[in-house]
């Protein structure tokens, strides 16, 4: 019972700062960048919304399987290919979850315009310089939006798990893919249990983004 | 006239704007404050952006006190440009306070952030009861003052300033003018700053740049720029002149103040200030009327002797006389004055001859004049 609560939120965990590291440059870059090719990348990154998980399940599983040049280089380094191994999940959630975490970092970033970036400048501050100081800070209720849902929607996860890790206890055995095997089983107790847990989980979620964000909008107002 | 002994701004900028290109090449000396006057749109704010860095002028030349900011190799980046820059609504930083707002330039400045004092500052803005608040509960007026102190605090060669005030109602324009006008006086920072209010330009600036459609019309000092009648800025209705005079007498009695302009002196109702204290004042050029020999019945107090030394016939049924004081042959404190053409014709006044201007009123401009 616990062992797929703590999997969860760890993969969850470690999807979200993933997720905040990686998305961050690109999310600005989206934001910011004058390129023509920019909507094409934005599209790319908006994909997982609208592709069905087994689908990306079924491509990852090929991308990163023993016998493709990602599995061969990972195979090198640690000895095995992704799927079916705890980082092969992350992997996969990372892309699953990507436009829910980039998505609203870009926003952000959008909404803060070119002025405040033109009065740091005024104000000597380097392009570095006014990325840390002024336009992470005031893109905080962005980057909140984005590890929130970048982290509840890793927790829902399904599809994409049950096709690139399987189902094994302690190792890629979720909560999602534990209420499913539950239910196969009739132990319908059990499936409550976690299934309930997971609904409160989710309102209070969405509920505490939803205070966050008119506090932060309204300070950063 | 100006002085660029100690190579003041030399700037040269081309580009495009949306409706013409703008093409503008001027100088400006190390110290005083220039107003950038024109319509809206006419390429002021652009002007000012590519001072700044903000934007690129296309082809430019820019060097302040002797140091190069652009040419056709270099272009040096805002954030390396000791300029300050002001903003026409204040662009506050909203994650931060107050007092972090005025550091913020501060802290990146290094040595040269010592310019301004930031206690001298805080006090001449009246800052003091609002460094610990956040911005967000600021009126527009507070709100452009830290905006001004922020500026000054990373201690700017140049003052840049985007219509400061133009954003604010008439009770922050009145609050901050003040403000403004003692800033101006006691900080040797060259300011220029852009504005389409007269009122503003006539209160604050000693030389003007003015501009239409993207191109400079003329440079010069405050005074001889509003009292030139070939300009479209001396067609308007409320066209007025300015003159720096000073105050030789003050009678207790009527309550009337004497001053002194260049080649001749006005009486001003009320108490203007201490004898040798200079102001400024203005005259609305509707509000003077010529008469060939000097009447004798009048209520009007300023019966001025006057040498015409231009006439411009404007569309219509007025024309501008440009008037300066005293029946000398040197020039004096130079003014307009808005006649009828039939008036003209019937008196013939014509250049070189001297009449008298009455004046009937003046108005004071702000607070002491610089010495």
């Amino acid at each position: 019972m616990w062992d797929p609560i703590w999997i969860t939120v760890k993969l969850a965990f470690i999807t979200t700062v993933i997720l905040l590291v990686l998305g961050t440059p690109v999310g600005w870059w989206l934001a910011r960048s004058k390129v023509w090719w920019k909507e094409g990348v934005a599209a790319i990154v908006a994909l997982p919304i609208v592709l069905p998980p087994t689908v990306m399940g079924f491509y990852l599983l090929i991308a990163l399987g023993p016998d493709s040049p990602i599995g061969q280089i990972t195979t090198a380094l640690f000895g095995r290919a992704l799927p079916f191994t705890f980082a092969g999940l992350v992997v996969g959630s990372v892309i699953y979850s990507m436009p829910f975490v980039i998505q609203p970092i870009r926003n952000a970033f959008e909404a803060i315009g070119d002025r405040p970036l033109e009065v740091a400048a005024t104000l000597r501050a380097s392009r570095l310089d006014s990325f840390f100081s002024v336009a992470l800070p005031m893109a905080r209720p962005g980057l909140l939006t984005g590890a929130v849902l970048g982290f509840a929607h890793t927790v829902g996860e399904f599809g994409v798990i049950l096709m690139i890790g399987g189902n094994i206890p302690g190792e890629t055995k979720v909560l999602s893919v534990a209420i499913y095997d539950h239910v196969e089983a009739l132990e319908w107790g059990q499936a409550h249990i976690l299934s309930a847990g997971l609904l409160v989980f989710s309102f209070l979620v969405i509920l505490s983004m939803m205070i966050l964000e008119k506090k932060l909008g309204r300070r950063l107002r | 006239m100006m002085d660029f002994s100690d190579n003041g701004i030399v700037a040269k900028f081309s580009g495009p704007l949306d409706q013409f290109d703008l093409t503008v090449e001027f100088k400006l000396p190390a110290r005083g404050v220039t107003a950038l006057f024109g319509r809206s749109g006419c390429g002021k704010t652009t002007v000012l952006r590519y001072l700044a860095g903000l934007s690129q002028a296309d082809n430019g030349y820019l060097s302040v006190k002797g140091q190069v900011w652009q040419d056709d190799d270099h272009f040096l980046p805002t954030y390396k440009r000791p300029v300050g820059f002001v903003f026409q609504d204040a662009s506050l930083f909203p994650h931060l306070s107050v007092l972090e707002n005025l550091l913020f330039g501060q802290k990146r400045a290094g040595t040269r952030s010592d310019i301004v004092p930031i206690d001298d500052l805080v006090d001449l803005l009246g800052l003091k009861e609002l460094l610990d608040r956040s911005t967000h509960h600021l009126s527009g007026g507070e709100r452009q003052r830290v905006a001004i102190g922020r500026a000054l605090l990373s201690g700017p060669e140049l003052l840049l300033m985007d219509e400061p005030l133009a954003a604010l109602d008439r009770f922050s324009k009145n609050e901050i003018i003040p403000y403004l006008d003692r800033l101006f006086k006691t900080l040797d920072i060259p300011m220029i700053f852009v504005s389409h209010d007269t009122e503003e330009v006539e209160r604050l600036a000693d030389h003007m740049i003015l501009m239409d459609r993207g191109k400079i019309v003329t440079t010069g000092q405050l005074s001889d720029v509003l009292s030139d009648p070939s300009l479209f800025i001396a067609e308007g209705p409320k066209t007025s002149s300015v003159l720096d005079v000073e105050v030789i007498s003050f009678s207790e009695a009527d309550r009337i103040t004497e001053v002194q302009a260049l080649g001749g002196s006005l009486q001003i109702p009320g108490e203007l200030g201490g004898v040798g204290s200079t102001h400024r004042i203005s005259i609305a050029a509707t509000d003077v009327s010529l008469a060939q020999g000097k009447p004798s019945e009048t209520t009007i107090l300023n019966v001025v002797p006057a040498r015409i030394l231009d006439i411009h016939l404007l569309d219509g049924a007025r024309c501008n006389l440009l008037l300066s004081v005293g029946h000398q042959e040197q020039v004096g404190a130079k003014f307009l004055a808005r006649i009828t053409q039939r008036s003209l014709r019937k008196f013939d006044f014509h250049v070189g001859q001297n009449i008298y201007a009455q004046v009937k009123s003046v108005s004071m401009i702000g607070g002491t004049l610089r010495s």
